[in-house]
């Protein structure tokens, strides 16, 4: 029919750029190596033997923020450690997700005293939230695809 | 929100050696955000070269206002807020937090529910031995000790899941007993568990025991004498691990602890090594004292008939006025404890766990505190490190198995 049917028959697959970024950053999304309190146990497990992240591609945690692309906020953060996690988020380089796991990280859970951030979106910017106290491995693993399918439909013109 | 301030050495001149002043000796930062700090410790280092001449810890970084948080919400209400406190003893925070609230009102437990939270706290401890396995061989590279154990939490995990819903925030053992009666699978469940452990534990120390590469990482580091844990204030398998054999759960039994035959692993070296030996033999005396458990679990109530202080079961709101109306009462206003102070300890996996509570006649408590061992074990961190590699340092924050949550809370 048309050029793909062509390009086919000669080994090629053509596609855009922006899908091309877009999938290889979904399938080599790397967090950053950063605990903070009950959900970084359920976010260990998720990455150990039993649930096993790396089948998205996701088993590299950097305990740099230089070289990650993804902060899950794994925990409550207090006002203490805010402006550390500030500064970590900004470390990071473009482009980077963030995930609020856990009610304490969405918007401050079972503490609303005058300790705990309100949710951690008061402190950077937040693409995907994930319930539960804390959320199950197959909660943080579901929030990690919605993340994916968010990104695979990001557009080059947003890059910037 | 404030922003990062820049220290200067001179703020710190009550903290660190004059070396430091001069510029002989550097200061490192360390934390809050590290992979081996086990959540969020930062610790200032003294360094010089290599060595560590001085170790600083700054904690409060996961300060949660627990405590002030219970004030303000009745008693049952207030155990929600427990589980969070040393999130991998969860059961364990429950269990002190309702031996505490039964004392200041004087409730019984019947038997089988002391049988069952005898049950669950073991199951717990060996969970988060793992973990704290799984990590701390992690920080000493050995990556694959992880992945094995936290095949066997997750064992672990699903029995908590099974009772309680919940695979880490249980909230299963209540004032007066536990939340409801076990599944019928739990016994199966945790018998297979109790068969299973002891392989599993034998395979780790396969491992690590006689591993070159574990011995020489922990051998003669971070080592704590008797005399100075005692002088600290130290608790749990650090002091087991220097010799000590004291153990609450032996010297101040509760939940009938007393009827179980189990013995106080210790180990006489005081290092890495020895705490390592003295967690391993603990999982294998929780197996024995769950298996022991399983057998003599007598069937009866779960949950004291006390109705001033426990809601009456479902099946009877419906058939009696008076257990509607408790049920009304507790859910809505809660019980009144009386103007009294009492203090319960537990031995958590990590050492003694206190907690103070202080009633004022109302449904709320007027204070609670917790007095946890992360908090006192951390104190140690400057005496077990000085003088060590900074490499070291990792393997110690390790060893004294900390869990920021419990120092913070």
């Amino acid at each position: 029919m048309g050029l793909e049917e062509k390009t086919g028959n000669m080994g090629v697959v053509t596609t855009t750029l922006e899908t091309v970024v877009n999938w290889s950053r979904t399938n080599s999304m790397w967090p950053l190596l950063f605990g903070l309190a009950c959900c970084a146990i359920e976010m260990m497990g998720a990455q150990a033997s039993n649930y096993d992240l790396s089948r998205f591609g996701m088993e590299l945690n950097r305990a740099s923020p230089r070289q990650s692309d993804l902060m899950i906020v794994a925990g409550r953060v207090s006002r203490k450690m805010a402006p550390v996690l500030r500064q970590l988020y900004d470390q990071m380089p473009d482009p980077k997700w963030v995930l609020a796991m856990g009610d304490c990280a969405s918007c401050g859970g079972v503490f609303n005293n005058y300790a705990i951030v309100q949710g951690v979106d008061e402190v950077v910017p937040v693409d995907v939230y994930v319930s539960g106290c804390p959320p199950r491995p197959e909660g943080l693993i579901h929030g990690i695809l919605t993340l994916h399918e968010k990104v695979k439909k990001e557009k080059i013109t947003h890059w910037a | 929100m404030t922003n990062i301030r820049e220290v200067t050495v001179d703020e710190l001149r009550h903290l660190v050696s004059d070396r430091a002043m001069t510029g002989e000796t550097m200061l490192l930062n360390m934390g809050p955000q590290h992979p081996s700090t086990h959540g969020v410790l930062r610790l200032l280092l003294e360094l010089d070269g290599e060595i560590v001449v001085n170790c600083i810890p700054d904690i409060g970084f996961l300060h949660t206002g627990v405590e002030k948080n219970m004030e303000a919400k009745t008693y049952q209400k207030a155990e929600v807020m427990t589980d969070r406190l040393d999130y991998m003893n969860s059961v364990g925070n429950n269990l002190v937090y309702c031996l505490a609230v039964e004392k200041l009102v004087g409730l019984d437990v019947p038997v089988r529910a002391q049988v069952l939270r005898v049950i669950l706290t073991e199951l717990q401890r060996i969970s988060s031995h793992l973990l704290w396995l799984g990590t701390s061989c992690l920080d000493l590279a050995a990556m694959s000790v992880f992945l094995y154990a936290m095949r066997e939490r997750e064992m672990i995990l699903g029995v908590m899941e099974m009772v309680s819903g919940q695979r880490m925030m249980t909230t299963y053992i209540r004032p007066g007993g536990v939340w409801r009666d076990v599944p019928p699978e739990f016994v199966p469940a945790v018998q297979e568990i109790v068969n299973v452990m002891p392989g599993r534990i034998a395979e780790y120390e396969s491992m690590l025991t006689q591993n070159m590469l574990f011995t020489e990482r922990t051998q003669g580091i971070g080592v704590i004498s008797a005399e100075d844990c005692a002088r600290y204030g130290l608790s749990g398998p650090v002091i087991r691990g220097a010799g000590v054999a004291f153990d609450l759960r032996k010297a101040r039994p509760y939940s009938g602890y007393e009827q179980y035959d189990f013995e106080v692993p210790t180990y006489d070296t005081g290092d890495i090594f020895g705490r390592y030996m003295v967690r391993m033999e603990e999982m294998r005396q929780s197996v024995r004292i769950v298996r022991q458990a399983l057998s003599r679990l007598p069937a009866g109530p779960v949950l004291s008939d006390n109705r001033k202080f426990v809601p009456p079961p479902r099946s009877e709101i419906g058939v009696s006025m008076e257990a509607l109306i408790h049920h009304f009462k507790l859910w809505t206003e809660g019980f009144n404890a009386p103007r009294e102070s009492v203090f319960a300890t537990t031995e958590s996996p990590r050492g003694i766990l206190g907690v103070f509570l202080e009633g004022d006649g109302g449904p709320k408590p007027y204070r609670v505190h917790y007095v946890t061992p992360s908090f006192v074990n951390l104190q140690s961190m400057p005496l077990l490190t000085r003088q060590h590699f900074v490499a070291d340092v990792v393997g110690i924050i390790g060893s004294i198995d900390i869990v920021l949550g419990d120092a913070d809370r």
